[in-house]
């Protein structure tokens, strides 16, 4: 079966810093891998990896069957990827609408564009309301829907999630939450990165569990849900 | 009174080259993240562009058009050839290597065109001066003026309004996140690049049309006033820059007119210590950039 995303013996370092340390890892069509682990685990620099900000030292990236190992993040989001980073990153002295428009330039024509930014205000009201606010003024909740609204403006068929949850009230967590199924159910392909593993397990098709830049376990959520391995390697930290 | 409007007059147009050529710095800086200390030669060799043309028989207006594309030019190939491959390396290496281009660039005018100034005769209309209410204003610092003001609202309006002025906006912002967003880093650099090149060009116009002539260190000097008006204006802000580029040509020009004779060589010392002053109670300059936002 072709998978979304298929990484093998990934490694990536930071001068010295050994921080993903040969990993295999796997997001089938349609599905969700969740990525777990403790901070510093290796979670975002593999993210990142995939993403071609970071260069890998070696192993692989395979993005629907082609090799897309140490490719330009023009050439990745082209092959179908899109990012909703750690920490957002929204452009907060852009506003909303330019916020869109901008990741809408990449890929596609500006009716296609246009047409997709006023599906994505539909989709997410609050940022139709808020299109000419500076993002930068939006609440924790709002920013976090505005990078996954930006992440779909190219429609992506991989969606790389980094910490969607991270700081939101709980509501805001359900909501979020509730797009990823949405998505999931639209035949769109989910890296997942969570620190709130039970709500992680809870969604996914299948699970990675890092630690000190290695696999320490994976395999099906329900398996994994009550696993030692999962519990220390968060105690790992 | 007279007297106050043309020192007025000629802070401005000062002012508003060191604002061009601080901004071009701060363009460059916010999205590559180089200080590139060899901006000085980009004006330079924008001289030199309307010096030669001149020479060949160019009327001056095209001259000076040929200037600026030169600056344009020279900014654009420094980019692919000197900094490209140094792309993402500290700022340290990144400072270091424009050093070099600027020594470079220095040596090549020097021994390829002359290491004295080489005189550029405008049309004697472009000295005049012309009244108003009784006062006598220069045509040339007034006619730059306006060159800068456009420039600076044409800008302006680059980065509110179009499509690639958002993509700066953004780069300066967060450049990885953009690229993340699929937008190529080769074309943003080389607008930034591309856009620092016609300041320093439109800074080469205006300064050879007031002094009519050029030599190797031409732009050297005024770039190193534009160093001190970014790192007034909070290094890598824009509007700081423009601002900081404002306040030393001013503070120059005041220094210059009402200064007695007798400490006439510690100007720049008062320049300098009056900018140093500002940045002990602003420590991150007069606009600094935001880079909140992030949690
Ligand atoms: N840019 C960087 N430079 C140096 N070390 C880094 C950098 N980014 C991450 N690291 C280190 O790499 C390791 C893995 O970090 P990261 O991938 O961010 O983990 P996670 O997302 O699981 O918290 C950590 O030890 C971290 O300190
Ligand atoms: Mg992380």
């Amino acid at each position: 079966m072709e998978t979304a995303l298929d990484i093998k013996a990934l490694e990536v370092r930071y001068g010295p810093v050994r921080a993903v340390r040969g990993i295999d890892l796997g997001v089938s069509k349609a599905g969700i891998t969740a990525l777990l682990g403790a901070n510093g685990a290796g979670k975002t620099s593999t993210v990142m990896a995939v993403a071609g900000v970071v260069p890998p030292l070696s192993g692989t990236v395979s993005i629907f069957g082609q090799d897309m190992t140490g490719a330009a993040p023009d050439a990745i989001v082209r092959a179908g990827v899109a990012i909703s980073p750690e920490g957002r990153r929204i452009f907060a002295s852009l506003t909303v609408e330019e916020n869109l428009i901008l990741a809408g330039s990449a890929t596609g024509s500006i009716e296609t564009a246009t047409e997709r930014r006023a599906a994505l205000m539909e989709r997410f009201p609050i940022l139709g309301e808020r299109r000419r606010q500076l993002a930068g003024l939006l609440s924790g909740g709002e920013q976090q829907m505005l990078a996954v609204a930006r992440a779909l403006m190219n429609e992506p068929r991989l969606l790389l999630m980094d910490e969607p949850s991270l700081g939101l009230a709980p509501q805001m967590v359900d909501t979020i939450f509730g797009i990823l199924e949405e998505l999931k159910s639209e035949g769109i392909s989910i890296l997942l990165v969570e620190q709130n593993a039970a709500l992680a397990l809870e969604v996914s098709d299948h699970a990675v569990v890092l630690a000190n830049g290695a696999v320490a376990a994976s395999g099906h959520p329900s398996d994994l849900a009550g696993d030692d391995v999962l519990k220390s390697a968060y105690l790992a930290a | 009174m007279d007297v106050l409007l043309q020192q007025l007059i000629n802070a401005l147009s000062l002012g508003g080259i060191y604002a061009m050529l601080a901004l071009g710095l701060a363009i460059v800086f916010s999205i590559v993240r180089l200080i590139n200390f060899a901006h000085g030669e980009i004006m330079t060799f924008g001289g030199y562009g309307i010096f030669l043309s001149m020479a060949f028989g160019l009327p001056p207006l095209a001259a000076l058009t040929v200037g600026i594309g030169a600056a344009l030019v020279m900014a654009l190939s420094m980019e692919r050839v000197a900094f490209r491959a140094m792309r993402g390396a500290d700022v340290v290496s990144l400072l270091i290597t424009s050093f070099a281009v600027s020594e470079i660039l220095k040596v090549l005018f020097q021994n390829g065109i002359s290491a004295r100034p080489v005189p550029i005769s405008f049309p004697s209309s472009w000295s005049g001066a012309y009244q108003i209410g009784g006062m006598t204003i220069g045509v040339a610092p007034t006619v730059s003026i306006l060159v800068t003001l456009i420039s600076l609202a044409t800008l302006t309006l680059v980065l509110r309004r179009t499509a690639t002025g958002m993509a700066m906006r953004a780069a300066a912002e967060d450049f990885e996140m953009l690229r993340m967003l699929g937008v190529k880093a080769d074309r943003v650099v080389a607008v930034s690049f591309a856009i620092s090149g016609l300041l320093a060009g439109v800074a080469a116009v205006i300064w050879t049309a007031q002094r009519g002539s050029v030599d190797p260190l031409m732009g050297f000097f005024p770039v190193l006033k534009a160093f001190i008006a970014t790192v007034l204006g909070g290094l890598g802000s824009l509007g700081g820059a423009v601002q900081g580029g404002f306040v030393v040509g001013a503070l120059e020009v005041l220094t210059q007119a009402f200064l007695p004779d007798s400490l006439a060589p510690y100007r720049d010392a008062i320049v300098l210590s009056a900018v140093i002053a500002v940045l002990l109670v602003r420590p991150d300059g007069l606009s600094p950039t935001k880079t909140g936002a992030r949690s």
